[in-house]
């Protein structure tokens, strides 16, 4: 479960940022993305994928959250 | 000599890899590469950050520079004690040339080195009585630092020294910030882990001590400067060109630096970083706790630092951004006057560079500006985000080499045949002997500043000077050299 940082990229894409892994890459889409229902699955730039927990609200982005690999 | 086509540059990566067994061949492979400008990752085509070959020559260093020598010896008035045997700090002493203001000895300590000197008694019954002693007698004889910072060697990790529980003595003792830092030099791959670790150090024992302090009055125009060592003057450089144009520098990380500024850090609207391989770690930090916004700026070449003044700028009201436009009217005919005078007599020359954090692909610019042309880079600790930023930069077909060995380095120079070299040290004296112009790019060969328009001034002097040095006519032995000699027999007769 490595800690991925969250951070908007000055041209609005989302930015996932591993430091331990050295990856830094585009978030090309997002499962769940809408005001009451926001995480789930991830595809990465590289097209690697990854899982956030689900949460009832967007959070607040700059922000450290555990995923999981897929 | 005309520029590689792709298949060339190619063909020299596989002729180089030749020598090495097998399974070296393999390693090495993977951190050559022949530049690909479209491109959008570098994961693709370069692997970097990874454990050095052993048996081959790389330059790079350990954690413990990476934290002592570039993230925290520039804090002026703090004292970094170097904690073990003598020779880590006292070799790389004062060798970066970070300037600062401040009296040596009295308000300031960054050339001055403070070592724990460990003998093989505190290796056998521990140094955490030694660093205690040290602490007292630091408050004795230089009562004006501001804190100290322990910088541990390889060994302290080794024996396990408790050097949290000793800083958390003496803080309470002296009622100043002490700061462990578990930089051992084992730790990593490169001095790359020890800006990490450093930076958590400030993030930890530095960052939050004015959170909830208002008595700092703010305007909207505060920003930072990080990662700039002030190498030469650099930092001043860069910091006239932020303050012309309106806005107020509240601290500079490291380069002339203190610890105040630091802490208050947090306070600031925009985080500026220059190298962005040694502090993002910070930045991020503060972005995600703070809110505050970071970009990443360029202030070599007045073609980079136009853009960068104009991409901060944007962030602001438009005082600032007219403040931008003015400042970079008022150094055009400037500059414009050291493009006219150097570039006829640099344009076409090639380049290669080997450096560090941030130099590797943000020279290239104030290069291009006088129109010269890298066709070779690389880094000695980059990560694969550092040559992402690069193969944009770069032209096609160039070369791109991620810790570079020695042997790589000389075959590759002698079939590129640049008409100069930027790298280190430990570069230098070989391809000065190869009969190659060098500029040593880490501490800019005891010159500078580069940055800004006042430093790329002196800039394009330097690498005029090198360049155009008579020296290297006269590096071949005269009857050895058969032009010449046919010529001067044509001029006799
Ligand atoms: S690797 Fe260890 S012993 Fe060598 S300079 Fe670094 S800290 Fe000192």
């Amino acid at each position: 479960m490595p800690s991925v940082m969250l951070r908007k990229r000055e041209d609005g894409k989302l930015i996932f940022y591993v430091a331990k892994k050295d990856l830094e890459e585009t978030i090309e889409s997002l499962e769940f993305d809408s005001p009451d229902k926001w995480g789930g699955e991830v595809v990465l730039g590289d097209g690697s994928k990854y899982a956030f927990e689900i949460l009832d609200a967007p959070p607040k982005i700059p922000l450290t959250l555990q995923a999981k690999r897929l | 000599m005309a520029a590689m086509t792709r298949e060339e540059t190619e063909a020299l990566i596989q002729e180089v890899l030749e020598v090495y067994p097998e399974k070296a061949r393999k390693d090495r492979e993977k951190h050559l590469a022949v530049n690909d400008s479209s491109l959008e990752k570098a994961n693709k085509c370069i692997t970097s950050n990874r454990k050095s070959l052993p048996g081959v020559m790389t330059v790079r260093g350990c954690a413990y520079a990476g934290s002592k020598g570039v993230v925290w010896g520039p804090i002026k008035d703090m004292i970094h004690i170097s904690h073990g045997p003598v020779g880590c700090g006292q070799y790389s002493r004062a060798g970066r040339r970070n300037y600062y203001v401040g009296t040596t000895g009295v308000n300031a300590f960054g050339t001055m080195n403070f070592t724990s000197d460990f003998k093989e008694n505190d290796i056998v019954f521990g140094g955490d009585k030694k660093l205690s002693k040290i602490m007292l007698e630091i408050e004795q004889l230089f009562p004006l630092n501001k804190g100290i910072s322990i910088q541990s060697e390889c060994p302290i990790g080794l024996i396990g020294d408790d050097i949290e529980a000793v800083a958390k003595k003496a803080t309470k003792e002296t009622g100043k910030p002490v700061v462990p830092v578990r930089c051992e030099g084992f730790r990593g791959v490169s001095q790359s882990l020890g800006h990490h670790i450093a930076n958590d150090a400030i993030r930890d024992w530095v960052l939050e001590n004015r959170d909830g302090d208002d008595s700092f009055p703010t305007t909207p125009y505060d920003v930072a400067v990080i990662g700039d060592y002030n190498i030469g003057g650099d930092a001043w450089a860069s910091r006239t060109l932020l303050e012309e144009m309106g806005l107020r520098v509240v601290a500079q990380w490291s380069g002339d630096g203190t610890l105040a500024e630091m802490e208050k850090t947090p306070k600031v609207k925009l985080n500026l970083i220059h190298c962005y391989r040694s502090m993002n770690y910070i930045a991020r930090h503060m972005e995600e706790k703070y809110s505050i916004p970071w970009i990443e700026y360029n202030f070599f070449g007045p073609t980079k630092i136009a853009e960068s003044l104009r991409k901060i700028a944007a962030l602001f009201d438009d005082t600032i951004k007219a403040g931008a436009e003015r400042v970079i009217a008022r150094y055009t005919a400037e500059y414009e006057a050291v493009i006219a005078k150097y570039k006829p007599r640099l344009e076409g020359k090639r380049v290669m560079l080997y450096i560090g954090g941030l130099r590797p692909r943000h020279v290239i610019g104030a290069y291009e500006d006088l129109g010269m042309e890298v066709v070779g880079t690389g880094y000695e600790f980059g990560h694969n985000d550092d040559y992402d930023r690069t193969i944009k930069e770069m032209g096609n077909a160039t070369l791109l080499y991620d810790d570079v060995t020695g042997y790589e380095f000389e075959e590759f120079v002698k079939r590129v045949q640049p008409d100069l070299i930027g790298s280190g040290i430990k570069e230098k004296y070989i391809f000065q002997k190869m009969g190659v112009p060098f500029r040593q790019m880490h501490s800019w060969d005891y010159s500078g500043p580069y940055h800004g328009y006042d430093g790329f001034a002196i800039f394009a002097r330097d690498m005029d000077m090198t360049i155009n040095n008579p020296c290297w006519k006269n590096i071949k032995a005269p009857w050895k050299n058969q032009v010449a000699n046919d010529e001067a027999v044509k001029a006799v007769a």
